[in-house]
């Protein structure tokens, strides 16, 4: 299980993460925050949290 | 230090457009300050002017902000005032090698220890998306709209042939790549030059008709060969495409090492070592 969190005033909305996600738990429109609504399917591979321009991102581990 | 400990929060976010890749390079840059175990105080970032130019402001070690394309002017400066520093300078495409690109050619040509980072997005993005020297061929700028009619400089090269010791070139996305590249390069002794291609989604990714930032993001990515599958590949299918990857890494004495072997040989007082 892993938790992640979005610092909706650093995101500029760019869709990045949501793009990148190789299992699609983003819930995005363009000019909006992402959300990540399915976070159980969250493997943990860091690439959103890796590749976020403005370091919005943030995945940890929670526990189960 | 942890690379997060690197990066001042109180002033993000950051001053870039939505989907800019130099929040990227940043993060590469502070991955590359851990792996390389800097602290605050033996390094500094000196960067010009342009978009790129504004990363000092979000990093916490000692910065130097210079004027248009004269960074490496200011940075050679610093190294041999203080030849203990790391110095480290950001440079832009526009900044880097077309207003400063005779500052870059010598800056290769002396070896002098420095690590440049050079962000390459294919235009001025600051002044409005005007062509740089990089732009590629047929591209839209603001000041190019029926498409450009020149060749793009190929940076790496330029870099390779005046001199530089280590050259790499990656991708803006590729964030733990980047850092690799950039803390070898920081532990090289002489001339070290990254360059990384990141995308402008404000200017050269709307003129181009790649609205949104992963669209661009895929783009770039296109334009890439990893070097290990550059080597089987021809010329013909080389064409319009960058190399990615370590390019060059070439033995041999840098500038500081050879100025002060020549004085102690000479007899003559090392001033950089006075206090």
């Amino acid at each position: 299980m892993y938790e992640v969190r979005i610092d909706p005033k650093r995101c500029k909305g760019c869709g990045l993460c949501a793009d990148f996600c190789p299992r699609n738990i983003y819930d995005f429109s363009w000019g909006s925050v992402p959300v990540a609504a399915r976070s159980d399917d969250c493997v943990g591979c860091m690439q959103c949290e890796v590749k976020c321009p403005e370091l919005a991102i943030t995945v940890r581990e929670a526990a189960p | 230090m942890k690379h997060n400990e690197f990066i001042r929060e109180d002033r993000l976010p950051t001053f870039w457009c939505g989907g800019c890749g130099y929040g990227q390079v940043m993060n590469s840059i502070t991955r590359a300050f851990e792996k390389a175990g800097v602290t605050l105080n033996d390094t500094v970032l000196v960067s010009g002017i342009g978009c790129w130019g504004h990363v000092d402001s979000f990093l916490k070690v000692n910065a130097f902000h210079g004027t248009h394309g004269r960074a490496l002017a200011f940075a050679t400066g610093i190294k041999l005032a203080n030849p203990e520093l790391n110095v480290v300078v950001a440079l832009g495409d526009g900044d880097g090698v077309t207003i400063g690109g005779n500052h870059f050619i010598h800056a290769c040509r002396r070896n002098i220890d420095l690590t440049a980072i050079l962000c390459n997005n294919y235009n001025y993005g600051m002044t409005g998306g005007q062509y740089s020297s990089t732009t590629p061929e047929h591209s839209i700028t603001s000041t190019s709209p029926y498409g450009h009619i020149e060749p793009g400089f190929d940076i790496c090269k330029l870099a390779e042939v005046s001199g530089a010791r280590y050259i790499a070139r990656s991708i803006s996305e590729n964030v733990t790549q980047t850092a690799e590249y950039i803390a070898e390069a920081m532990s090289k002794k002489g001339f070290s030059f990254v360059e990384v291609l990141t995308p402008c989604t404000t200017h050269y990714g709307r003129n181009n008709a790649m609205k949104h930032p992963p669209e661009l993001y895929r783009w770039l990515k296109s334009t890439v060969v990893p070097a290990a599958a550059a080597a089987k590949m021809t010329e013909d299918q080389l064409r319009n495409k960058f190399i990615i990857g370590k390019l060059y890494d070439r033995p041999g004495q840098d500038y500081g090492t050879r100025y002060r072997d020549e004085i102690q040989a000479k007899g003559i007082e090392d001033l950089a070592k006075k206090e």
